[in-house]
């Protein structure tokens, strides 16, 4: 991994995150609980933050918020679509499975829009990322109906790009 | 309050059961699946929603814990999908190729050019940023 420099909004956006989380698990108000929660995650933020290549920091707008809800409801139903269709096939006793690996084009350029589109196709119905090169993705198919990479983003991948699009486009 | 705490129990007993069916089920696709791709793929979706649905549900019994739930939950979203990536991609590089009824493989034309321009031996230059 190369190395970025040190940068003080990095740094004060890991720290904000990783205070939020402490925050979340010990849930109380009580000054010894905050001020270790602080000095910990200070701690930690200086440490890690010169390995985060990734997630440059963006401007949130309240646009964004409500592309992140649709964006979490569309998540949402792939998720549980996909897991009716895993179910659909495992029960199923002649395993109706036709599998390959199938490549693709993203548009977006943004590292942590590429890891979020990355992660919501492992978790839609019959796709797996194996890799992403540059701006390739690289997915295993459960039932592959086509080889054209311009058909495999639309039934792959656009519902999901169309979103992140809108937010890091 | 009584009434509203029995309905979150019994809701909450719902997602639990929900859960363990779909891990059931993952882990019969674990078990019929013919290669590594599609048992990762099988196991990965069932897991991850069985289990956010097993913590959700063990949430709305415990309402206290509910916000720590959450945080669990988001982070098997994130962390789940992460490492069957790894996995899957670690094994095609190290010669596990999916062997059943392969229709198309796009992957290995990309694997055979990185390993003819692997000479520097760059580790950076694999991961695919910069």
């Amino acid at each position: 991994m190369n190395k970025s420099k040190f940068s003080l909004t990095k740094f004060i956006y890991t720290f904000i995150i990783i205070f939020l989380i402490w925050y979340a698990f010990t849930t109380s108000l009580q000054p010894a609980e905050i001020i270790t929660g602080i000095i910990i995650s200070l701690l930690v933020a200086y440490i890690t933050v010169i390995n985060f290549d990734c997630c440059d920091p963006i401007l949130i707008t309240p646009s964004h918020i409500i592309y992140f809800i649709k964006y979490f409801f569309v998540f949402l139903g792939a998720l549980v679509k996909a897991n009716f269709d895993v179910a659909r096939r495992v029960i199923n006793p002649n395993l109706p499975i036709n599998p390959g690996i199938v490549s693709f084009e993203t548009q977006l350029n943004n590292d942590f829009a590429k890891m979020v589109l990355a992660n919501s196709i492992t978790l839609t119905p019959g796709t797996l990322t194996v890799d992403v090169v540059d701006n390739k993705f690289y997915i295993h198919w459960i039932d592959v109906t086509t080889e054209n990479p311009e058909d495999v983003y639309k039934e792959i991948a656009e519902p999901f790009e169309k979103v992140l699009l809108k937010i890091y486009g | 309050m009584d009434t509203l705490n029995n309905i979150l129990t019994y809701v909450g007993l719902g997602f639990v059961l929900l859960g363990s069916i779909f891990l059931f089920l993952g882990a019969l696709g674990i078990y019929r699946m013919p290669d590594l791709y599609n048992r990762l793929q099988a196991g990965t979706k069932a897991s991850t929603l069985g289990a956010m649905s097993v913590v959700l549900g063990v949430g709305l019994m415990q309402p206290d814990w509910l916000i720590k739930l959450l945080v669990i939950i988001i982070f098997i979203g994130v962390s789940n999908p992460l490492s069957s990536h790894a996995l899957a991609r670690a094994s095609y590089r190290s010669g596990i190729f999916p062997f059943f009824k392969k229709k198309i493989d796009a992957y290995e034309a990309e694997v055979e050019k990185e390993k003819m321009s692997a000479e520097t031996h760059d580790p950076a230059s694999k991961c695919g940023n910069k």
